[in-house]
């Protein structure tokens, strides 16, 4: 076992973490340790330890404030831990690296409102999230190959775009938008993709294409959704944890924790 | 001035029966035929008695009124004569007359002679103002004068510079046995001018006066560097309290509505001159003192009903739009600076204080407070206090607060947000305006005021922290205080430049300035 | 290449670029050289220096849509930028003047009538006109670069950006308002007498700088749309939608911010080097905030994201300027102002949004 310990310097490097430096040779992509956070008092994560397993699909269901969202900011490097390790892999320490160093080691995030860019063309959204090299100089000059015009096809047609390509992002459909937005995280070839409640506002249609289209992912990406939606939950879930007040509450099977009387209680309140 | 003296002069000589007033004859003889020496020899021998004629006569002498015929000395005006001794009309005028030229240095010793004769003066005001002319430097020639002065003098300040103008004439004479007492007396005084001359007698030829001489110095300018520790200080609140004024409105409308409002320094301009329209109406009646007491609220009236009409016709519309909303007041800036110009001129307007504000408290070691800059402290805390007051305690803040938080939920509750809006933002733009009204009383007022204080009053704001009342009074003093200790050191143009890059800089760390809200909403 | 060509404009919008690239370089100088004076065809000094000055103003505007228009930072800093680059101009213009001066001293005459005995050291070069064209676009580019690697890397954005932008361009101009600090106090720099040997207010010379500017600005425009056509120029304008979002996919947008800054600065510098030569003076009122402001309403009028709308903008404005200066000189503030009013409510597209939908 070779343990390299990927260290990036802050400033220098862009784009040229690998995804090869993952390693995940002990079938754990991402391992949260004892991490707290607390805003003026409020502890929003308090001593949450959590592992996902590579090409898991986990499933986060929790109240609101349990913590889901913070849990998120933390793996992306938007919010810093007051305490605790984060590791991606066996080597990569989280806490070390920027937003953007974390998305270039692997990780996607997709976050509740969908955020695509609205004035550009779907092709275009796919192109400006395609894994590539993102620095400055390389992009001013950067001229899209056969292969890269094939791989953001292939992924336009996994999301149900592929007859959309040049239209305006702002005038797709809620459901639509959201499905671009798993379509760029895709095309960043993560090993860890973050899916903050994704079917929300979706038609049932919608939903149950999301559905499959996330059991499809599996296997080869691990992916961690944040949903309130049981039923959608219900229908993929193979393994959910339940936040409360910041720390892990019960997990297992769907069947499993709804049996839960921890869980029922804090579902059902007081 | 002059026609009064001569009005004087003539007025004695009314009264044939007597003679009208004895002038020392010798004196005046020198004073029109002498030596250059013997003149300004004579002038303190004629005013040393205190005789108003005496300075009449004078005055006659510096206008060129004085004329010789043979040995006869006349004042002659307009075709009227009369003695200068006896001060008797002499008529006809006698042929042959030669004008007594007075030179410019005769001039300028008749001038200093008669401010110094302005001692003996029965109005208070006239005799400190003369003390105070004298303490700034007199010809030694003057100490008689001042002598007699101290005996009749009752006021205690004008008495202390007197006693300290006559230890500095004293310190000039010959005498050792005085120069020693002077420099002891010098010593427990607290004045520039006192330094100086204790510095000139520290490198004094005698020993016992430079001895003497270094000792007081030590003294004085141990009281001296206290005096201008507390000047600075008093000058970093005075900054600090203009800043806040200015700064205040801007708190609101920027601070918690979010809107960037680049025609704050108008609405400010605009509070200054209604300020100025107050004063004029109040020059035609006897409660000139009191104008200020109607200009505080027309002032913030006006410009809280300028804003409030901005936020309806032009920044309501651009709400979540802020660079749209900083080049659409910007305009209106312009335009607003446009109007004053047409209506009320390009040029500076003056705006006259009460009596009340002139004039200041000597605080201590030579620091004098001024009235106009105590009043604006005591009415920016003022501000300060009614605004925190309506902020917190009102059914308006409470409305002000959560339209800010939260807008779609205040509007579920029923708070009629437009209308919160409109008021806030008047709130603020009145605020303004009172900056402006304090503004008049220590500057000049054109239709440019307000450009020099938008930087500013955004650095405060911004460098307190947006949306944080604490932090942008704690901001206001700390560019206060930096901005002069600075000018201290380097002078007032680099001092501002030097705080303007701090804040840049401090901004470039410390984005969210002095006192951070952290949290998920922030980023938001 | 032709790739390139084709991605930079379509055939119709060569023709157009090649239909201005005559104008300024084959029919103006004709026009106005050639064609006798009493003809009505005749382009007088006064429109060869208004146009050229509009010119320079035109490249600012590209410069500022580039980062305001696309990447959604709005610079108030762009006036001091553009004073930078005239002022480094200015001084080699003020070395040229020689012993020409009042005083006849090989020192400017500012510096004689302040007494000093020898030039300080940012004067040092500043003879060589290489040097000169080094610092027109070195110091704009430099300030903008250390400046905005500290606000963008601060996370500074949005109106905050403005606001210390707006604060940096007052202390530049009172630093520069200062006798001290050796750039001639309130009077700048004027009465220049040559460049590069030929006199400054010949026709040939003014012409000269004429097609000069009218080179340059038709170099920044197809320049800026070689950006904005790439997927450089894309994640501008993704920085400028969704800034978190591009972040999430691996873009250190701190340095693509940086990037098109600095550029942005540069270009004004060498727009501001055009200018001070055909209008003849530069000095501190240059870098008043309100000038910074003001290239931003003439992006703003054109239309925000199109470059030929920041020429447009700038043109429309700058005349719209010296017509009421001239003729109703007290209403061009209330003109001016309404323009600002104007265009944030009712015309966020801007003129070319205008065009655009009647077509």
């Amino acid at each position: 076992m070779t343990t390299s310990v990927a260290t990036v310097n802050e400033s220098g490097v862009f784009g040229h973490l690998a995804t090869e430096g993952l390693d995940a040779t002990h079938g754990v992509v991402l391992y949260l340790e004892d991490i707290s956070v607390s805003f003026d008092g409020f502890k929003a994560l308090n001593k949450l330890t959590l592992s996902i397993d590579v090409g898991e699909l986990r499933c986060v269901i929790g109240p609101n404030g349990a913590g889901k969202t913070t849990m998120m900011d933390v793996i992306t490097g938007k919010t810093r831990p007051d305490q605790g390790s984060a590791f991606f892999g066996q080597s990569i320490d989280l806490a070390r690296l920027s937003e953007a160093q974390i998305a270039h080691a692997g990780i996607g995030r997709k976050f509740q409102k969908p955020t695509i860019f609205e004035h550009h063309s779907v092709f275009e959204n796919l192109e400006l999230a395609m894994k590539a090299d993102k620095r400055v100089r390389k992009t001013l000059f950067s001229v899209l190959s056969s292969s890269e015009k094939d791989s953001i096809a292939e992924t336009m047609k996994k999301i149900r775009l592929d007859d959309s390509s040049d239209r305006i992002a702002g005038l797709l459909s809620h459901g639509q938008k959201q499905w671009l937005e798993i379509g760029m995280l895709l095309m960043q070839e993560p090993r860890l993709l973050l899916l903050d409640e994704p079917v929300a506002g979706m038609s049932e249609e919608e939903t149950e294409r999301t559905g499959e289209l996330f059991l499809s992912l599996a296997g080869k990406h691990s992916l961690v959704v944040v949903e309130h939606d049981m039923a959608f939950i219900g229908k993929i879930a193979r393994k959910v944890t339940v936040l409360h007040e910041g720390s892990v509450l019960a997990e297992g099977s769907m069947s499993k924790v709804q049996n839960d009387p921890k869980v029922i209680e804090v579902y059902l309140g007081r | 001035m002059k026609t009064l003296l001569f009005a004087l002069l003539l007025c004695a000589s009314a009264s044939p029966a007597a003679p009208a007033f004895a002038i020392d004859k010798t004196a005046v003889e020198k004073l029109a035929f002498g030596d250059a020496d013997e003149r300004s020899a004579s002038i303190a021998a004629l005013l040393a008695e205190g005789d108003p004629h005496a300075a009449a006569l004078l005055e006659a002498v510096s206008e060129g009124d004085m004329q010789s015929a043979g040995k006869r000395i006349l004042i002659v005006k307009g075709g009227q004569g009369i003695d200068a001794v006896t001060g008797e009309a002499v008529a006809p005028l006698p042929e042959g007359r030669e004008d007594v030229v007075a030179n410019n240095r005769l001039r300028r010793e008749i001038e200093g002679a008669l401010a110094a004769f302005k001692l003996l003066s029965p109005e208070r005001p006239t005799r400190l103002a003369a003390a105070k002319a004298l303490a700034g430097g007199a010809d030694a020639a003057m100490l008689p004068l001042v002598k007699k002065a101290l005996e009749k003098e009752t006021d205690s300040d004008i008495k202390l510079l007197l006693e300290l103008t006559a230890a500095s004439m004293e310190m000039h004479s010959g005498d050792k046995e005085t120069r020693l007492a002077a420099i002891q007396r010098l010593g427990e005084s607290n004045s520039p001018n006192s330094r100086t001359l204790l510095a000139q007698a520290a490198a004094d030829a005698d020993d016992d006066i430079r001895l003497a001489a270094q000792k007081s110095l030590r003294e004085v300018q141990g009281k001296l560097a206290w005096g201008e520790r507390a000047g600075l200080l008093f000058a970093g609140i005075s900054l600090g309290s203009i800043l806040l004024l200015t700064a205040l409105g801007l708190a609101i409308t920027y601070g918690l509505m979010g809107v960037i409002n680049m025609a704050h320094g108008e609405l400010i301009m605009i509070g200054a001159y209604a300020t100025y329209v107050v004063q004029i109406l109040f020059r035609k009646t006897n409660f000139f003192e009191w104008y200020l007491l109607l200009a505080v609220p027309v002032s913030f009236i006006v410009a809280a009903a300028v804003g409030m009409l901005l936020e309806r016709v032009v920044i309501r519309w651009l709400y979540g739009r802020p660079l749209e909303t900083l080049l659409a007041t910007w305009g209106i800036s312009l335009m607003l600076i446009q109007s004053v110009r047409t209506v009320f001129g390009a040029a500076n307007v003056q705006v006259e204080n009460p009596a009340f504000m002139s004039g200041g408290i000597h605080a201590f070691a030579g620091v004098v407070l001024p009235w106009s800059r105590l009043v604006i402290i005591a009415f920016a805390i003022a501000v300060l206090i009614s605004m925190w007051l309506l902020l917190t305690k009102t059914r308006l803040g409470l409305f002000v607060r959560g339209v800010t938080q939260n807008r779609a939920m205040a509007s579920c509750v029923g708070v009629p947000t437009g209308l919160v809006d409109m008021w806030a933002f008047g709130l603020g733009s009145g605020i303004a305006g009172l900056a402006g009204c304090a503004l008049s009383q220590i500057g000049n007022v054109g239709p440019d005021l307000g450009q020099g204080y938008i930087v500013d009053s955004f650095m405060v704001v911004v460098f307190g922290g947006v949306g944080q009342l604490a932090g942008t009074v704690y901001a206001a003093l700390t560019l206060g205080f930096a901005n002069k200790f600075l000018e201290e050191v380097s002078g007032a143009v680099i001092a501002k430049i030097m705080v303007l890059v701090f804040i840049i800089i401090f901004i470039q760390r410390r984005p969210q300035g002095l006192f951070a809200v952290k949290g998920r909403a922030v980023e938001a | 290449m032709s790739v390139v060509f084709g991605r930079i404009y379509t055939m119709r919008d060569w023709f157009f670029v090649g239909l201005a690239s005559l104008t300024v370089f084959v029919i103006v100088p004709i026009l106005s050289l050639v064609v006798s004076q009493d003809s009505t065809f005749h382009v007088s000094q006064y429109w060869v220096t208004l146009i050229g000055k509009i010119m320079c103003y035109a490249i600012v505007a590209i410069a500022m849509d580039l980062v305001w228009g696309y990447t959604g930072i709005l610079s108030l800093g762009h006036g001091l930028f553009f004073a930078l680059g005239g002022y480094a101009m200015g001084m080699y213009l003020m070395r040229q003047i020689g012993r020409e001066g009042q005083y006849q001293s090989d020192l400017p005459d500012f510096m004689v009538f302040l007494d000093w005995k020898e030039l300080p050291w940012q004067w040092w070069y500043t003879d060589q006109f290489w040097w000169a064209l080094l610092l027109v676009v070195l110091v704009p580019g430099l300030l903008a670069l250390v400046f905005g690697f500290f606000a963008f890397r601060s996370r500074v954005k949005g109106v905050y950006f403005s606001i210390i932008t707006q604060a940096l361009t007052f202390a530049a101009m009172l630093l520069f308002f200062r006798n001290a600090t050796g750039f001639g106090g309130n009077n700048g720099f004027t009465d220049f007498k040559s460049i590069l040997g030929l006199p400054i207010t010949t026709p040939e010379t003014r012409m000269i700088l004429f097609t000069l500017t009218g080179a340059a600005l038709i170099g920044t425009l197809l320049l800026g749309r070689w950006i904005v056509t790439s997927k450089f120029g894309r994640v501008l304008t993704a920085i400028r939608d969704a800034e978190t979002r591009v972040a999430f996919c691996g873009y250190n947008t701190v340095y693509y911010k940086l990037a098109i800054f600095v550029l942005s600065a540069m270009i004004c510098g060498i727009a501001g080097a055009l200018y001070v030569p055909q209008v003849g003076i530069i000095n501190p009122s240059e870098m008043s905030p309100a000038n910074s402001i003001e290239i931003a309403i003439w992006v703003a009028v054109g239309g925000r994201g199109t470059l030929s709308g920041a020429i447009l903008g700038a043109g429309l404005v700058n005349y719209a300027k010296s017509f009421f200066t001239q003729a109703f000189p007290e209403y061009w503030l209330y003109a001016l102002g309404l323009i600002f009013i104007f265009v944030t409510l009712f015309l966020p597209q801007g003129v070319m949004g205008l065009l655009r939908k009647n077509k």
